[in-house]
């Protein structure tokens, strides 16, 4: 009995380290909203884009998780977003055989290159279970082997990045010919149904929307915990000073790829969702600019804090959906705008600079209250 | 008599015979071209027999004008041949433009005259006095392995002097003889195309060893399939030198547009520490100027069009520097010591110049001329053609990188630059204005790009995404190279350009690609600072 | 100085008896081996440029030793060989019981066999709290899945009070390292190191820039460590060396050029042409 008063104890002071009281609060709050209330209100055109949205999100979070906290920058995510998206795009494919405008057991495009039986790597993803595991597993694997060989390799910084780039890139290529076996430039695409609901059907893409949304709200409290716990206390210690980390015993490889490989996992995961949502996945999803605009996301919103990644995905997607509609021409100079300008004067990103604006606040607050001595800087309550 | 009038009076007389016979020769050579406008097909046909024993060159154009639809008759009677561009008569032998009395009546050849026509030509032309028609005519005659040639081709053989014109008679011999009934004359055919020919045999020769639907060799005889073999082997050998020769130098020129791009950035990465992610579209910049100066040569100065190349260089050059320098100072100055922030703001600038290009220059790809003196290529052997304007961009990449080494090694601003990447706080104290070296030394990394921009308007299609595809490949050189050193780049950008170009016939040209990255993801694992780093500890 | 000079065996030279602040006396035991470290015959080179040569130290379980030498003797190599940092090309270093070689393994290896490092410049965790430095540096566990589960038991929370006790930062545990002054950091990296609870505690400098008081300080908090711990410190200032050395070490051109109390040392006219002539 006690072994259990025990464990209580622990996932309650766990929670509090979490978030405050009212960070709690907060975060339930925003879950229903998002999760009941704009799949209610929301008209029915936009919940998929809105679905994407919340897609983006996690992406965003897993990013942070990398990048704002353990300070890896990777302009390759897109490639295990992508790889997470076509584990269900095969999923989706198997399950209407026969139904493609060839009539076969084998998807349309396989057909179309005279091929007469599925190739190894297609068997099993007829059933959900298998499609989802392995569409977080595989990108997973390739996390731990490209990770392993580069940290241990102590490849950081820039370098890392780039090297993150080649990889994407690599892919892409692979995935853009057709003897790779997954629909080539055309991608994976004319899907019919997910478990048995029609795609197409309004409630479906609820389903998918509130699925999404559930996603997003584990992937944060996920993160969360992660960055709340020792370890997240000791990848901010090796972001900051890894020598002094090493010394302190810490194994860094091991911490590395440990954030790393999560952090792929829950790109794929969301890569996963919002191929039903968009109805179509392509090699185009790893390309290269696609992994730096995730960056951007983080940087925009304020890395190392996981509700500005949030904040940042959605300001900078709504931005593009906006002016790619209403002035085309002029989204890439946004785009790139906002590169420059995040970088040069927003290095902490909106939510990052928010802190400093709220110490400093708290600070006049302080002098207008009592005189000197200067106030201790103020805990940030967050969210 | 004395022997001195002898010899005069059989002189004279030699010349009264030799101009009595021309002048009877040249009439005939005459009625014998007047007779192909005949109306009468026999008489057609008997003019061309006679032209063939006649045997005189100058006919040649005559009988080609008639097989090719261009013999008229004037209104006087007589033969006429007609140039449609300059819309000329010309006179059938002397080739001369005359005022041909109109109407110009077209003369009918029906296919029996053609026929009858054909080999006379080939005969004609063997006979003419230029060497390159006879060559011409020689390799005509051995692509078509025409029996009925023989006799001819014999013939102009025992008289040819020429040794080139020889080999191609000797080579068209050998076709007609690879049907001989004879096995030794087919053996000797295989000798001489073994010898002489090239891959045009290769079907004929490749016939004789492979099977016929009854499962039979197609040639019975084996010691002449044995020789069949070995023509078929090394004609496949000198294919495969062909194509290994012409990926080298493929290989090698794009190298020379990798090495001018990675050039540039050895310059702003190595030295300075700057990765830029716009570098790419300074190559695009450099391309698109030239296309600029191309369209403003075009239109204001056509005549001197050949020579925009010359003066699209300089601007190229001074443009991407210009442009370079500006973002140096507007940008990338504030974010010294950040490089993962520069990468993204840099990166946000490509946005906008790519933009900033497919406003003004339209989103498609734009056309850019080799001028003439670019155009085509050197011919080593047969098939194999290596075009000047790869040769040229190497050549220009070669002066380029000397230019550059020379620049950092010798002047004075090369050295400010070494000091100023070594310690920048000592070339401080030293009254060296880091700042300007900054701007200048970013300014001529762009610059170079530029350049590459300019070789690379000459070799493929320019289009606003140019430098893209340019940009994940020059960071690599320079990951692969060693960070510091030029020399590193030199030979990463040789090896990856030409171990790209080898890897393409074997794995095509995507799975290549691949492999090279892949080897250098795994490199870097092994080997962090690169090929030519500058000694000490990896920090990034 | 001729190079037959400066070869020459170190002069070892017996400290009078009872000068050793270990428990044990002067005789060893079988219990517990009465050296603490061994450092045989490193040698390092760069490049043909031989930082250390054929060095070997001897540690005395629980003594407080100083190495000095002019810049470049090689006394952070020697430091960055025994921790890990740096591969030596020839030589061993052994920990008590000789089992393991350190010079093959990695830092966090020898960190966690417990060898506790301070540097020269003060290295702590600007973004992290004073409690969370003493913390990450606490002695225990150090995987992935322990630090993604752990919670701070209220014994490691006495630890780390006692920790920030000993260095006087405990009214500023909650205070973010990076706003610390400059003393205040030394203090809190020794604290940390102090967390670790290591057997041997390497500490580079740990008075520059600091001033007189704090100086004062720092040599009470060393000599109180001596017993419990095996302590080496590399320093310049002599003052500090003074007063809380007991052996001592010089270092010049990579090579041990004497070793004995300080007061012997003082008077080596080997040390004093080599001190004054840089």
């Amino acid at each position: 009995m006690s072994a259990l008063a025990d464990v209580l104890a622990h996932v309650g002071a766990r929670m509090g380290e979490m978030h405050s009281r009212r960070g709690w609060l907060l975060l339930a709050v925003f879950a229903l909203l998002i999760a009941v209330v704009v799949p209610a209100v929301a008209p029915a055109y936009l919940v998929p884009l809105l679905g994407k949205f919340l897609c983006y999100g996690m992406a965003a979070l897993a990013m942070d998780l990398l990048w704002g906290y353990a300070g890896i920058l990777s302009l390759g995510h897109a490639l295990f977003f992508a790889l997470g998206g076509y584990g269900m795009g095969m999923y989706l494919m198997r399950s209407m055989a026969g139904e493609g405008v060839y009539r076969s057991e084998l998807p349309d495009f396989m057909v179309f290159l005279d091929w007469h039986k599925l190739p190894w790597y297609w068997h099993g993803f007829q059933s959900f279970g298998f499609a989802v595991t392995m569409l977080l597993v595989a990108p997973g694997l390739l996390a731990l082997v490209f990770g392993w060989l580069t940290f241990r390799s102590r490849i950081k910084g820039v370098y890392l990045s780039i090297v993150t780039q080649a990889l994407t890139y690599a892919a892409m290529l692979l995935f853009f010919q057709n003897a790779t076996g997954f629909g080539g430039n055309n991608g994976l695409t004319d899907f019919k149904r997910i478990l048995g609901w029609p795609l197409q059907a309004p409630q479906t893409k609820t389903i998918l929307y509130v699925a999404s949304a559930i996603a997003l709200v584990g992937t944060y409290l996920l993160c969360r915990f992660v960055v709340t716990s020792k370890l997240g206390r000791v990848l901010r210690a090796l972001r900051d000073a890894e020598l002094k980390t090493r010394f302190c015993g810490y194994e860094s490889t091991n911490y590395k790829l440990f954030v790393w490989v999560l952090s792929a996992m829950l790109c794929a995961l969301a890569g996963a969702l919002y191929v039903p949502q968009v109805g179509i996945i392509n090699p185009s999803e790893m390309q290269p600019s696609n992994s730096i605009e995730m960056a951007i996301w983080v940087a925009v919103g304020g890395r190392g804090t996981l509700t500005g990644a949030l904040l940042g995905a959605w300001l900078v997607n709504g931005g593009k959906s906006w002016l790619t509609a209403a002035f085309p021409s002029a989204w890439l100079y946004a785009l790139g705008g906002l590169f420059v300008l995040v970088t040069l004067f927003l290095p902490k990103g909106i939510v990052g600079a928010g802190g400093p604006l709220v110490e400093w606040l708290a600070k006049r607050r302080a002098q207008a209250a009592a005189p000197p001595p200067v106030a201790e800087p103020v805990k940030q309550e967050g969210t | 008599m004395t022997a001195r009038r002898a010899i005069l009076l059989g002189a004279g007389g030699l010349l009264l015979w030799l101009s009595f016979s021309s002048a009877a020769h040249a009439g005939m050579l005459e009625d014998a071209v007047q007779g192909l406008a005949s109306s009468s097909e026999d008489k057609v046909e008997d003019s061309i027999r006679s032209l063939g024993t006649l045997d005189d060159a100058r006919a040649w154009p005559a009988l080609d004008a008639l097989s090719d639809d261009r013999l008229r008759v004037g209104a006087d009677g007589k033969v006429y041949i007609w140039d449609s561009k300059t819309h000329d008569a010309k006179d059938p032998i002397t080739l001369a433009v005359v005022q041909a009395p109109r109407p110009l009546k077209e003369v009918e050849v029906s296919n029996e005259i053609r026929r009858v026509a054909g080999p006379v030509l080939a005969q004609l032309r063997l006979g003419s006095p230029s060497a390159g028609e006879r060559l011409a005519a020689a390799e005509e005659l051995s692509k078509a392995g025409d029996a009925e040639a023989t006799t001819l081709l014999h013939k102009a053989l025992d008289r040819e002097k020429d040794p080139k014109v020889r080999d191609a008679l000797t080579l068209a011999v050998a076709r007609v003889d690879l049907a001989s009934p004879s096995a030794d004359a087919r053996v000797g055919a295989l000798q001489i195309i073994k010898k002489l020919g090239n891959d045009e045999f290769l079907s004929a020769v490749q016939r004789m060893v492979s099977k016929n639907d009854q499962g039979q060799f197609n040639e019975p005889d084996a010691k002449v399939r044995a020789a069949a073999q070995e023509v078929v082997d090394a004609i496949a050998g000198q294919q495969r030198l062909v194509s290994v020769v012409g990926s080298l130098l493929h290989g090698l020129s794009l190298a020379s547009v990798l090495l001018f791009a990675a050039l540039g950035l050895a310059v702003t990465f190595g030295l300075l520490g700057v990765i830029n992610m716009a570098h790419g579209e300074m190559l695009m910049l450099g391309a698109y100027s030239t296309y600029a100066v191309q369209t403003f040569f075009q239109a204001h100065m056509p005549g001197a069009f050949r020579w925009y190349l010359l003066a699209a260089v300089p601007v190229a050059f001074l443009v991407t520097m210009l442009v370079g320098m500006l973002l140096e100072r507007t940008v990338i100055r504030h974010l010294y010591g950040r490089p993962l922030e520069t990468l993204l703001g840099t990166w946000g600038i490509s946005l906008g110049l790519i933009q900033t290009v497919r406003l003004i220059f339209g989103a498609q790809n734009v056309a850019v001329a080799n001028p003439d003196w670019l155009a085509g290529g050197i011919e080593i052997t047969h098939g194999l053609v290596l075009p000047w304007s790869r040769i040229g961009v190497i050549g220009f990449v070669i002066v380029v990188a000397a230019g550059v080494w020379f620049l950092l090694q010798k002047t004075r601003l090369g050295l400010y630059v070494r000091a100023v990447t070594q310690n920048r706080a000592m070339a401080a104290c030293m009254g060296i204005s880091t700042k300007r070296i900054d701007m200048w030394m970013f300014g001529l990394g762009s610059g170079i790009a530029g350049l590459g921009g300019v070789a690379l308007s000459q070799l493929s299609n320019v289009g606003p995404e140019l430098g893209q595809s340019y940009i994940i490949d020059s960071f690599m050189v320079v990951v692969l190279g060693g960070v510091g050193r030029l020399a590193g780049a030199v030979a990463a950008a040789l090896g990856l350009g030409v171990v790209n170009k080898i890897l393409e016939p074997l794995a095509g040209a995507v799975l290549g690609k691949i492999a090279v990255l892949a080897f250098i993801i795994l490199f870097i694992q092994r080997r962090p600072q690169g090929l030519f780093a500058i000694k000490g500890r990896v920090d990034a | 100085m001729s190079v037959a000079e400066s070869t020459a065996p170190p002069e070892e030279i017996e400290p009078p008896l009872g000068q050793h602040g270990s428990e044990e006396g002067p005789h060893p035991t079988t219990v517990a081996p009465p050296i603490m470290l061994w450092a045989e015959n490193l040698t390092v080179s760069f490049d043909g440029f031989k930082a250390l040569d054929d060095v070997t130290l001897l540690l005395d379980r629980g003594e407080l030793r100083c190495i000095i030498g002019p810049n470049g003797a090689g006394k952070t190599t020697l430091m960055d060989v025994i921790t890990g940092k740096t591969r030596p090309s020839e030589g061993s270093v052994y920990l008590e019981s000789r089992l393991q070689n350190l010079t093959q393994m990695s830092e966090c290896q020898i960190a966690e066999l417990g060898i506790g490092r301070k540097f020269q410049r003060p290295t702590v965790f600007q973004g992290h709290s004073v409690f969370e430095n003493c913390e990450l540096a606490l002695k225990g566990a150090k995987g992935v899945f322990h630090s993604l589960f752990a919670r701070l038991s209220k014994a490691d929370r006495e630890r780390i009070e006692e920790v920030l006790e000993t260095i006087g930062l405990a009214d500023l545990r909650n205070r973010q390292a990076g706003l610390l002054a400059h003393g205040q950091k030394q203090w809190l990296e020794i604290g940390m190191l102090l967390a670790q609870n290591p057997k041997v505690l390497f500490i580079d400098e740990p008075v520059a820039g600091m001033t007189q008081p704090e100086m004062e300080r720092t040599a009470e908090l060393f000599r109180s460590l001596a017993g419990k711990h095996t302590v080496v410190v590399v320093e310049h200032d002599m003052e500090f060396v003074r007063s809380i050395a007991r052996k001592v070490t010089v270092l010049h051109e990579g090579r041990v050029l004497a070793e004995g109390p300080m007061d012997v040392i003082q008077k080596n006219e080997r040390v004093i042409e080599v001190y004054l002539g840089t």
